[in-house]
């Protein structure tokens, strides 16, 4: 058990390091002289010195990433040259808007999930079963900004409920109900994608499970329908559902990008492509490390929460 | 005396289950179905219209007619003009060329590269296959999206040719890991060890052992993420990361869009059903191909 978790942990640390790579070699992606195009209108010997410091810019290239690195673990990820703000600080005030975003979209996803595939797996090919896989089948095809902005044009343009367009969003302890009517498409736009993953995968283990033979046992002692399912067939048939939540919450993240742009949601993902349109580098820098580096870490504590559903998995 | 039915339904549904397997034996192939050849036709006339689309009679997608602006669907202009008078139909079939180039661009470097490592990895095993392995599974790890959009910002100018490459290289794991789950089980099969045997050569192997076992599962794929590239290009010129206004493509046309909603709400409608439409029919495809070949489903 501690091997396994041992091993994971330096799998964990391996694929920070890349990612931590990847993030610092972007910048040298720029064509030409990269404090140029960092500093832009505000490029003067002054501030090149500065942002030099900042990067190592004068350094070999190997030192750069040392002294970079250096400064991402005393938590400064630069400051922007744009905004004057300290990236980190932007970062940090941006993202309990996504996580607020992310745990409603979850509780939607999982509360009609768990029990619609329950009842799917109880009586596959019934009718409820093959219209519940046709829509999911057909909702995997529409891609979330389709599904927002259908949203917005239905619910908030052709219905006209309130607080719910574009540019309405306040924060939670200003008022708390515009905050949660502002949040709501975005928040289903993100259950809608993660409530056709988890329905078909926990769809189909369940009905794997259901088959086995320690169902029939607990049938036959006369185990209710409502018992079986949640104590004997839905802890095993639960590993892949946790496994593929772990994927997606991260990519949730990056999902969260879209919908914000759209609604002018100020979380990490409205600041992302702000950041990209005025060429403030180092944020998006930041950013993506601080996103690619959250993904990781979610991954991981799935894995870890999958090791206490089903200590099997350290055997393989 | 409650119990009683329940046991009878459990034993009556063992029996079923049994004789349902009885039947299941001699297992035919499932049908394709009409739908199937319904979303065939569908891509086949989409790709057509991308590639012919400069000789069809279709007004010029960039030619803005001021008579008509914000038009709604009518005789003239067939599914009605967008905000500066431009022709929506001929935009969304101009704007497919993009999706199309795009996805298949992005493809076929992710299986040209990501096809023979992955069965070269599978056949040869050992640490080649370990090391490969937990690279690409590495990269797995985290979403093609944010990858794309981090490279696709910084490495300016953008043009169609970098996001090809771009969503094309982030694309290789996935398709490494679904075509070495697939090959891995053809490679432990006795006509492979049968032609080690005899000695032939890798490459031997590799050509006429294990890819025509590996085709069903690789044509479905295929389409399976053509659909998958489609969406991602569309998520990546709906935040302006693809290719620049004006020339059309389904994301930047939605992107347009999403300003004069309350006006105009055809000019979101219109390019999302084209979009969807073809994502929809390559699942549809892929997924009725895996089921008609009896390929486990790999999970993707």
């Amino acid at each position: 058990m501690g091997r396994y978790l041992l091993q994971r942990l330096v799998t964990l640390i391996a694929i920070l390091f890349v990612v931590s790579i990847g993030s610092f070699y972007l910048i040298h992606l720029l064509p030409g002289d990269p404090a140029f195009l960092i500093l832009g209108f505000n490029y003067n010997p002054v501030t090149k010195a500065v942002l030099d410091a900042q990067l190592g810019l004068n350094q070999p290239i190997y030192l750069q990433y040392f002294t970079w690195i250096g400064h991402v673990f005393h938590g400064n990820l630069g400051t922007s040259f744009i905004s004057h703000q300290p990236v980190l600080k932007t970062i940090l005030r941006a993202i309990p808007i996504d996580l607020e975003m992310i745990v409603i979209s979850q509780i939607i996803a999982f509360g009609a999930a768990i029990p619609l595939a329950m009842r799917s797996a109880r009586r596959p090919d019934s009718t409820l079963d093959r219209l519940l896989s046709a829509g999911s089948f057909i909702l995997l095809s529409v891609p979330g900004f389709i599904v927002i902005v259908l949203l917005v044009l239905i619910v908030s343009v052709k219905l006209g409920v309130p607080n719910t367009g574009p540019s309405t969003y306040v924060p939670f302890m200003e008022n708390p109900f515009q905050n949660l009517s502002s949040l709501l498409l975005p928040s289903i736009t993100l259950a809608v994608g993660s409530f056709v993953l988890y329905f078909r995968v926990l769809r189909s283990d369940l009905t794997g499970v259901l088959q086995e033979e320690f169902i029939t046992m607990a049938r036959s002692k006369g185990i209710s329908q409502r018992r079986i399912m949640w104590r004997h067939a839905f802890r095993p048939a639960s590993v892949s559902l946790l496994g593929s939540a772990g994927v997606n919450i991260g990519g949730l993240l990056a999902s969260g990008f879209i919908v914000q742009f759209l609604l002018a949601i100020p979380g990490i993902g409205f600041i992302l492509v702000g950041a990209i349109n005025t060429s403030d580098y180092l944020l998006v820098q930041g950013v993506v490390l601080f996103v690619s580096g959250s993904v990781v870490l979610v991954n991981f504590l799935f894995d870890f929460i999958i090791f206490f559903v089903d200590p099997r998995i350290s055997r393989d | 005396m409650t119990k009683q039915p329940r046991f009878n339904k459990i034993l009556l549904k063992l029996g079923r289950d049994a004789s349902n397997n009885a039947m299941m034996k001699p297992e035919k192939k499932k049908p394709l179905g009409i739908l199937f050849w319904v979303c065939v036709g569908w891509i086949i006339l989409n790709v057509l219209l991308a590639v012919f689309a400069s000789f069809l009679p279709l007004i010029d997608p960039l030619y803005q007619n001021y008579d008509a602006v914000n038009s709604g669907p009518g005789l003239h202009h067939l599914l009605g003009t967008d905000d500066l008078g431009r022709d929506i139909l001929s935009r969304i079939i101009f704007g497919s060329r993009v999706s199309i180039f795009v996805s298949f661009g992005a493809m076929s470097i992710a299986f040209l590269v990501g096809v023979p490592t992955s069965m070269l990895a599978s056949l040869r095993r050992g640490r080649f296959d370990k090391i490969l392995t937990t690279v690409m599974y590495s990269f797995l790890a985290f979403p093609a999206i944010i990858a794309t959009i981090s490279v696709l910002s910084f490495w300016v100018p953008r043009n169609l040719a970098k996001v090809i490459i771009v969503v094309g290289i982030f694309s290789i794991p996935l398709v490494y890991r679904v075509i070495r789950t697939a090959s891995l089980a053809v490679a432990g099969r006795e006509y492979v060890t049968a032609a080690k045997v005899q000695g032939a050569t890798d490459r031997r192997i590799l050509i006429r052992e294990i890819l025509p076992n590996i085709t069903p599962i690789l044509v479905s794929f295929l389409l399976i993420g053509i659909a998958q590239v489609v969406a991602l290009e569309g998520a990546l010129a709906f935040l302006g990361l693809s290719i620049n206004p004006p020339t059309p493509s389904w994301g930047n046309m939605i992107n347009e869009a999403r300003t004069v909603l309350d006006v105009n709400p055809w000019l979101v409608i219109f390019p999302s059903i084209a979009l969807v439409l073809f994502i929809l029919s390559l699942n549809f495809i892929g997924d009725r191909l895996r089921n008609h070949f009896d390929v486990a489903e790999v999970k993707i």
